[in-house]
């Protein structure tokens, strides 16, 4: 589950910023809060929670009178009891008590987050739903633990970039695949070759060999030209990647191919004068494709659409593949 | 053939610098994007005279990290930044494609060969 968060935040290139959210919007208190910490009675003495404090390195404890909280004790109450020379008396007479700022165990820690801006205190007792006393928490608890998620996305971003394999492997399912969608808009010839673009920048990010990203790029390349082109409404191209498999659909709701077989021969095209101009409508689209691909496909239905299916296989002898020279 | 012996090769204008640490050994002239991606080879210099960005965005797919573009044909700016977002340097050459390519073989570019006939309808 948190690899999986991790994973999609970085899919989502904001660099871990996404675990950070995560975690000040979802991670309770409960889970930040020491839980191993020092309390004092009402009846111990000022003198005994110097002593506590000096040992422990500790600023402010929480006072409990017969398991329940009945105040927090700061270092500064103890500066108090110290400039009246009241370092006898009991704890009672110097603590914070009634109207207690509290944080709740099971509250998200944007909330604690919050509380500490508005009251400007430095820590807060931790109740249960029970009001009983089950942890402290500071600010820098809060921030320690929010340095420890970074450390853990730049580590995971890190294991990622070293394995690229990790990316697959870190996901469990029968089947896992990254899916990536692109609208393709018919004449929009100066956004063409965003989606193939973007697919292999993805490629390469999730660790694709350069001569695979590249093969996959030149075939969708040509793709969207078509759906650019020839279709009534654009299109739409989809990318299934899986560790041993690509999978590019074009597909577009029309007019569709008269005769997909003649479509397939070298030098045929339907492209306008205007389109030749661009540079594009050589007739060899689909030829480019086909050497591209390891297996491609197309059905096409005059007045429905046209799907094309293009397939590339992840070997380890990609890199040996000199296709795409 | 670095970034600046092409310039000065074709007596041509720097329009988009981009850091090319590449030494060029090949280059493909094409005004049809089909063939450029049909047949270019990673770093190999696009000589092109078709100025719209599909020359840029055809240069990406391919990795062709220079464009030249040939007989004065100034490209639109959405071009240029185009291909300064991609990191692809343009030079313009006056020359005409021919010529373009003629002073760049002369130096020492070379093509791709001989190619496999292929029959067209």
């Amino acid at each position: 589950m948190k690899s999986r968060f991790t994973l999609l935040s970085l899919l989502g290139g904001d660099g871990g910023l996404g675990k950070v959210h995560e975690l000040i919007r979802e991670i309770r208190v409960g889970r930040v809060m020491t839980t191993n910490m020092y309390t004092v009675a009402p009846d111990d003495l000022m003198s005994e929670l110097k002593e506590l404090m000096r040992e422990h390195h500790i600023s402010g404890v929480p006072v409990v009178e017969e398991g329940t909280l009945a105040g927090i004790v700061s270092i500064e109450d103890l500066i108090h009891s110290l400039e009246e020379g009241k370092l006898d008396s009991p704890v009672r007479d110097f603590m914070t008590s009634g109207e207690l700022i509290v944080a709740r165990a099971n509250e998200p820690v944007m909330e604690a987050v919050r509380r500490f801006e508005v009251t400007k205190i430095g820590r807060m007792p931790v109740l249960d739903t029970q009001d009983n006393l089950v942890g402290i928490i500071t600010r820098g608890d809060i921030i320690e633990a929010l340095l420890a998620a970074l450390q853990e996305v730049y580590s995971e971003a890190e294991r990622i970039h070293d394995h690229p394999d990790y990316f697959f492997e870190a996901l469990e399912s029968d089947s896992t695949s990254l899916v990536l969608r692109y609208n393709v808009k018919h004449r929009d010839f100066a956004r063409g070759g965003d989606a193939s673009a973007k697919i292999k920048q993805a490629l390469l990010r999730i660790g694709a060999s350069p001569v695979l990203a590249r093969r996959v790029a030149i075939a969708t390349y040509e793709a969207e030209i078509n759906l650019i082109i020839h279709t009534d409404n654009g299109g739409t191209i989809t990318a299934d990647i899986k560790p041993y498999e690509i999978s590019v659909l074009a597909e577009d709701r029309g007019p569709g191919i008269p005769d997909v077989e003649l479509a397939r021969q070298p030098g045929y095209s339907t492209a306008t004068p205007e389109i030749r101009e661009m540079g594009f409508g050589a007739g060899m689209g689909l030829v480019n494709i086909d050497r591209c691909t390891d297996d491609m496909s197309i059905w096409s239905a005059l007045g429905i659409g046209t799907r094309l299916q293009m397939i590339f296989r992840v070997s380890p002898e990609e890199t040996k593949r000199n296709g795409t020279g | 053939m670095n970034l600046k012996e092409i310039i000065n090769v074709v007596d041509g204008e720097l329009l988009v610098d981009a850091p090319v640490s590449i030494d060029i050994q090949n280059a493909c002239c094409s005004d049809l994007m089909s063939d450029v991606l049909m047949f270019v080879k990673p770093n190999m210099l696009l000589i092109t005279g078709l100025t719209n960005p599909q020359s840029v965005r055809t240069a990406d797919m391919a990795e062709a990290p220079i464009i030249v573009f040939v007989r004065g044909k100034y490209p639109a700016p959405e071009t240029l930044a185009l291909a300064d977002d991609l990191g692809i340097a343009v030079v313009l050459s006056a020359y005409t494609m021919f010529e373009t390519a003629g002073l760049l073989y002369e130096a020492g570019l070379r093509g791709l060969g001989k190619l496999p006939i292929v029959r067209q309808r």
